[in-house]
């Protein structure tokens, strides 16, 4: 699992495992480091939960992701309108887009769209079997609050822990 | 005067040979006119690479990190342009995230024989301050014999978990 940000801060307490992959480091290249591991690794299955703030900073990875097109690779872009960990902003063109559009144009093969949880709880674990790359917009608001913690996210510690355990296989 | 020069640049079949044997197996690339010819276009027509074609160099230094993740070599074969573009990538992913991000940077445009510090271009002039600034270790690839320096210089690069830049000074013949 490849979480973002404020996805990234929640997903470490919901679901921790040394097979998270926090270590993006810079702004909007979550899915790129996600589609590096998804080439290393082909016989395990990548998710990213990018953030809707950090895909627009790297818009041109749809177009990349769509040509390499990993069949492990699921793009979630967790979609709320705000550039949530700085200041809750709201992001440009906040609901005059489709980030769904734009990766069937870019040339996801599958792409999907969820504004209700029942919907995804639905369909989450039929689409999480798809051959990918598959595109999922996930339409939600801020939740409640998580303890922010930079230095655990981009831990060359982690990192090395995450190596170990991808080798244990 | 032209077969000189000629006889003094680096031979692409040695740079492809070198990063063959540095076990390269991934290359993330954007193109160059300084490396397309002799280097990426052979490239994708050889089966011992794989090249991900990316839409800007940043991406390809997070692909190349996530890549050494999973235990694969990878070169970033970028123009020096997205070098410069890619500063905070460089910086965050490669430098702090101790990442053996390697790459060759074509020097579009620099004078063949004149040190990228004293290239008449600007652009050109300030990509070696910046890799000292950034402490990222860097060669010149140019003439003839520099391919040598290749191999060692990405074993180094894994050995500290680094990044480093081959900077490619003129178009390998």
């Amino acid at each position: 699992m490849v979480p973002v940000y404020k996805a990234a801060q929640e997903w470490i307490h919901i679901s921790p495992s040394d097979l998270n992959y926090t270590f993006t480091g810079a702004m909007g290249q979550g899915s790129s480091h996600a589609l590096g591991l998804a080439l290393g690794c082909p016989d395990r299955r990548v998710i990213v939960l990018d953030g809707d703030g950090s895909l627009l900073m790297n818009l041109g990875t749809l177009v990349t992701i769509a040509t390499a097109a990993p069949k492990n690779l699921i793009h979630c872009v967790c979609e709320n309108g705000t550039y949530e960990t700085n200041g809750a902003v709201p992001i440009p063109g906040a609901g005059r887009f489709s980030f769904t559009a734009m990766a069937r144009a870019a040339g996801y093969p599958k792409t999907y769209e969820f504004s209700d949880l029942e919907g995804w709880q639905r369909e989450v674990g039929r689409i999480l079997k798809e051959e990918g790359p598959i595109l999922v917009t996930l339409k939600v608001e801020p939740g409640e609050s998580y303890p922010e913690d930079f230095r655990r996210l981009y831990s060359v510690e982690r990192r090395e822990a995450f190596r170990q355990a991808l080798q244990r296989g | 005067m032209s077969s000189v020069q000629i006889d003094d640049s680096v031979r692409a079949t040695d740079i492809l040979k070198e990063l063959k044997r540095a076990g390269v197996r991934f290359v993330v690339a954007l193109p160059d006119r300084t490396t397309s010819e002799r280097l990426l276009k052979p490239m994708l027509g050889d089966p011992d690479f794989r090249v991900v074609q990316v839409c800007k160099e940043d991406e390809g230094v997070s692909i190349c990190s996530a890549l050494h993740c999973t235990g694969h070599r990878a070169l970033l074969l970028i123009q020096y342009t997205g070098l410069l573009d890619s500063i905070n990538a460089l910086r965050a992913v490669a430098v702090e995230g101790q990442n053996p991000v390697c790459m060759m940077v074509g020097l579009l445009g620099k004078e063949p024989g004149v040190p990228p510090t004293g290239s008449k271009r600007y652009g050109l002039r300030i990509v070696e301050p910046i890799l000292d600034a950034m402490g990222i270790e860097h060669d010149l690839i140019e003439c003839f014999g520099d391919a040598a320096k290749i191999a060692p210089a990405i074993e180094h690069a894994y050995a500290r978990s680094q990044p480093v830049a081959l900077l490619v000074g003129r178009e390998p013949v």
